[in-house]
């Protein structure tokens, strides 16, 4: 039996979603690409993440212009307590020292968003090579590399990356540096369940007869591995990834919020609501924005992930 | 099937050592390493800085180090706490009655709502109640539990409605290292039904997520099982839809999501930091967040190691359980 039936992976995420053959033509790859989409669409909610998620990153993208406040300065109006909403010009107010929350959300929004994205990328990278070595290869590799997965996944992740970004936060002080050893350390922590995924996928995908057929025309390994079982296996690692998004998110504010990811005064969703708790009784606000937009964003990508799921299942018409 | 459990436990060793050999090293690399506490103190000179290094054995080499780490941990000696000035062993067990209460009633809550929310929900699909449970399980899973629990203080607390504030009981609101060592069955501070207030809103919040992952599995699972072709077969027999809900589906739907709640048990401990730190809990959770402000080596090493173990074990017992409730299974 599998020594770990159906672990940290999304349940759901699971073979019956890769594909039964290749496909053979352009038109089929264009006709399936059309399917897709259309599935997609039809699930309303990942739909409206879709839209609610895009909205997001723009606000983020073009953050200096939807607001004139630098995010690290203190306002002059500011004498000592907190400006509620719409005064001086803040719409939804300053935090207790002073420093307008709306431009802080926008430009937190950059730095969420940000190592959501780049440390599930790293995450997919890592994960994808170790499971297709593993699935691929088969034999003792698959038993090291499994091994290794399996001595990762006994790590306690919260405690272990609370210990790290605590490291680097009292060791860098440049607020680039810290933000990318946090992502290094999200990233090099979170692959195993994509390389559990894909090595999965490669052990059926490997005994195809395309794949054959790839070995018999004289196709390297890593050609083969690359270039013909990889874009089969995309689905799946597709669907783990957007979710992934949405748990490192949550990952990086939790880190954030007990002080050891991102320093202040670098704005991170996290770090806004770090303080917020002492504050709660002065700044209400200060406690409920950043939180919701976390909560919205990572509400979001999950919907987004759902619908991709079903609309990547070839089983699901 | 004794043979199997002996070969994992086995297995489990190589992999707690190389987990501690990690972690040591990881430890080792704050700034200051395991002298990091007395480094904060002013009147510690850098001569006494050399002279404790000397006396700690900190000037031999690193493997020795470990090694002399190792040999204590195994006679059950974890070291001393620089910080609570008290062995390890005893800051902890002072601290671990209260987690176990706060993650033992969590569990049971979850385990209730979650697993029944997630029967209901199979057995009606796109009922109104389905679409309640699939909602109420994308909220709990996208919501920061932090924020949660801000917003409920917000609510409620300030608000001055009956939730207490942050705090075990009221006399344990108190600062870190004079909280009392139990809650419910604590004999300090505040009487029984104080404590159980003060229970509410960390449960919702550490429960909440757990909720949420296991009401969709169980749902999942369950569906997939009363579409087979043995649940048609009985009921085909007579027997009535109850009958064949507790005898044949839940027996069969519920197995794997057994295994489910074994895995996330660690992960529930890692809510438990989160949930502890910000409701004030005096639990293990709360004293790891300070010993790692404070950088208490042994203490840092002690906390993660016995979390290792715990998900070594829980890892194990999944995998027994699967076997034992799944005749089908069978080790090799």
């Amino acid at each position: 039996m599998a020594l770990y039936p159906g672990v940290q992976t999304d349940p759901a995420v699971t073979q019956s979603m890769l594909p039964h053959a290749a496909l053979a033509h352009d038109d089929e790859y264009a006709r399936d690409r059309h399917l897709t989409w259309k599935k997609f669409k039809r699930h309303k909610l990942a739909f409206a993440g879709a839209v609610v998620l895009t909205l997001i990153v723009i606000g983020a993208v073009f953050a200096p212009f939807l607001t004139h406040f630098d995010p690290n300065a203190i306002d002059n109006a500011w004498q000592g307590s907190p400006l509620a909403p719409g005064i001086a010009g803040h719409w939804l107010g300053t935090d207790e020292i002073g420093r307008d929350l709306w431009a802080r959300l926008l430009f937190g929004g950059r730095i969420s968003l940000t190592i959501g994205l780049t440390a599930v990328v790293i995450e997919v990278l890592l994960g994808t090579f170790v499971g297709a070595l593993a699935g691929y290869f088969g034999g003792w590799t698959d038993g090291i590399l499994m091994r290794v997965t399996d001595a990762f996944l006994c790590i306690p992740l919260l405690p272990l990356l609370l210990v790290l970004t605590a490291i680097v936060a009292a060791e860098s002080t440049k607020a680039a540096l810290n933000f990318g050893s946090i992502v290094l350390i999200i990233g090099f922590l979170s692959w195993m369940p994509v390389a559990r995924l894909v090595r999965g996928a490669f052990l059926s995908l490997r005994e195809k007869e395309f794949c054959e057929a790839a070995r018999a025309i004289g196709g390297g390994n890593f050609r083969i591995m690359f270039r013909h079982l990889l874009p089969n296996a995309m689905a799946p690692i597709i669907v783990q990834a957007t979710l992934d998004v949405a748990n490192v998110i949550i990952l990086e504010s939790v880190l954030s919020f007990l002080g050891f990811g991102i320093q202040p005064p670098t704005a991170s969703w996290g770090n806004m609501l770090a303080n917020s708790q002492e504050n709660i009784t002065i700044a209400w606000w200060a406690a409920v924005y950043p939180g919701l937009c976390i909560f919205v964003t990572v509400l979001a990508i999950n919907y987004m992930g759902d619908g991709l799921r079903d609309a990547l299942d070839p089983n699901v018409r | 099937m004794l043979n199997y459990t002996l070969r994992r436990s086995l297995q489990a060793v190589p992999l707690l050592l190389l987990i501690s050999v990690m972690m040591f090293l990881i430890l080792n690399k704050m700034p200051g390493g395991p002298l990091a506490a007395y480094m904060q103190n002013p009147h510690i000179t850098a001569a006494d800085i050399e002279r404790l290094k000397h006396n700690f054995g900190l000037d031999r080499p690193l493997y020795v180090q470990y090694f002399d780490w190792l040999g204590h941990t195994l006679r059950g000696d974890l070291g001393w706490s620089q910080v609570n000035s008290t062995s390890v062993t005893d800051a902890i067990m002072e601290r671990l009655p209260a987690t176990v209460e706060l993650m033992g009633i969590s569990f049971i809550v979850s385990l209730l709502i979650g697993v029944t929310f997630g029967i209901l929900a199979a057995v009606k699909p796109y009922s109104m109640f389905d679409y309640f449970v699939t909602t109420f399980a994308f909220f709990g899973m996208s919501m920061p539990i932090f924020w949660l629990a801000i917003m409920m203080q917000l609510a409620f607390a300030v608000n001055g409605i009956h939730i207490p504030p942050p705090g075990y009981a009221i006399l344990g609101y108190r600062l870190d290292i004079t909280l009392p060592s139990a809650g419910i069955m604590s004999t300090d501070g505040g009487d029984f039904g104080d404590r159980v207030r003060h229970l509410i809103m960390p449960v919702i919040a550490l429960a909440l997520l757990s909720i949420a992952t296991w009401s969709r599995f169980t749902r999942a699972s369950m569906q997939e099982v009363l579409h087979t072709d043995y649940m048609r077969t009985a009921a085909a027999k007579g027997l009535t839809f109850m009958q064949i809900l507790f005898k044949h589906g839940m027996k069969n739907g519920l197995m794997p999501v057994v295994t489910i709640i074994a895995l996330s048990l660690p992960g529930l401990a890692g809510g438990a930091v989160v949930t502890e730190s910000i409701f004030a809990w005096p639990g293990m959770g709360r004293l790891f967040i300070t010993a790692l402000l404070q950088q208490d080596f042994n203490l840092l090493m002690g906390y993660l190691m016995l979390t290792s173990v715990l998900v070594v074990l829980f890892n194990l017992l999944a995998d027994l359980a699967y076997g034992w409730l799944d005749p089908r299974v069978k080790y090799d």
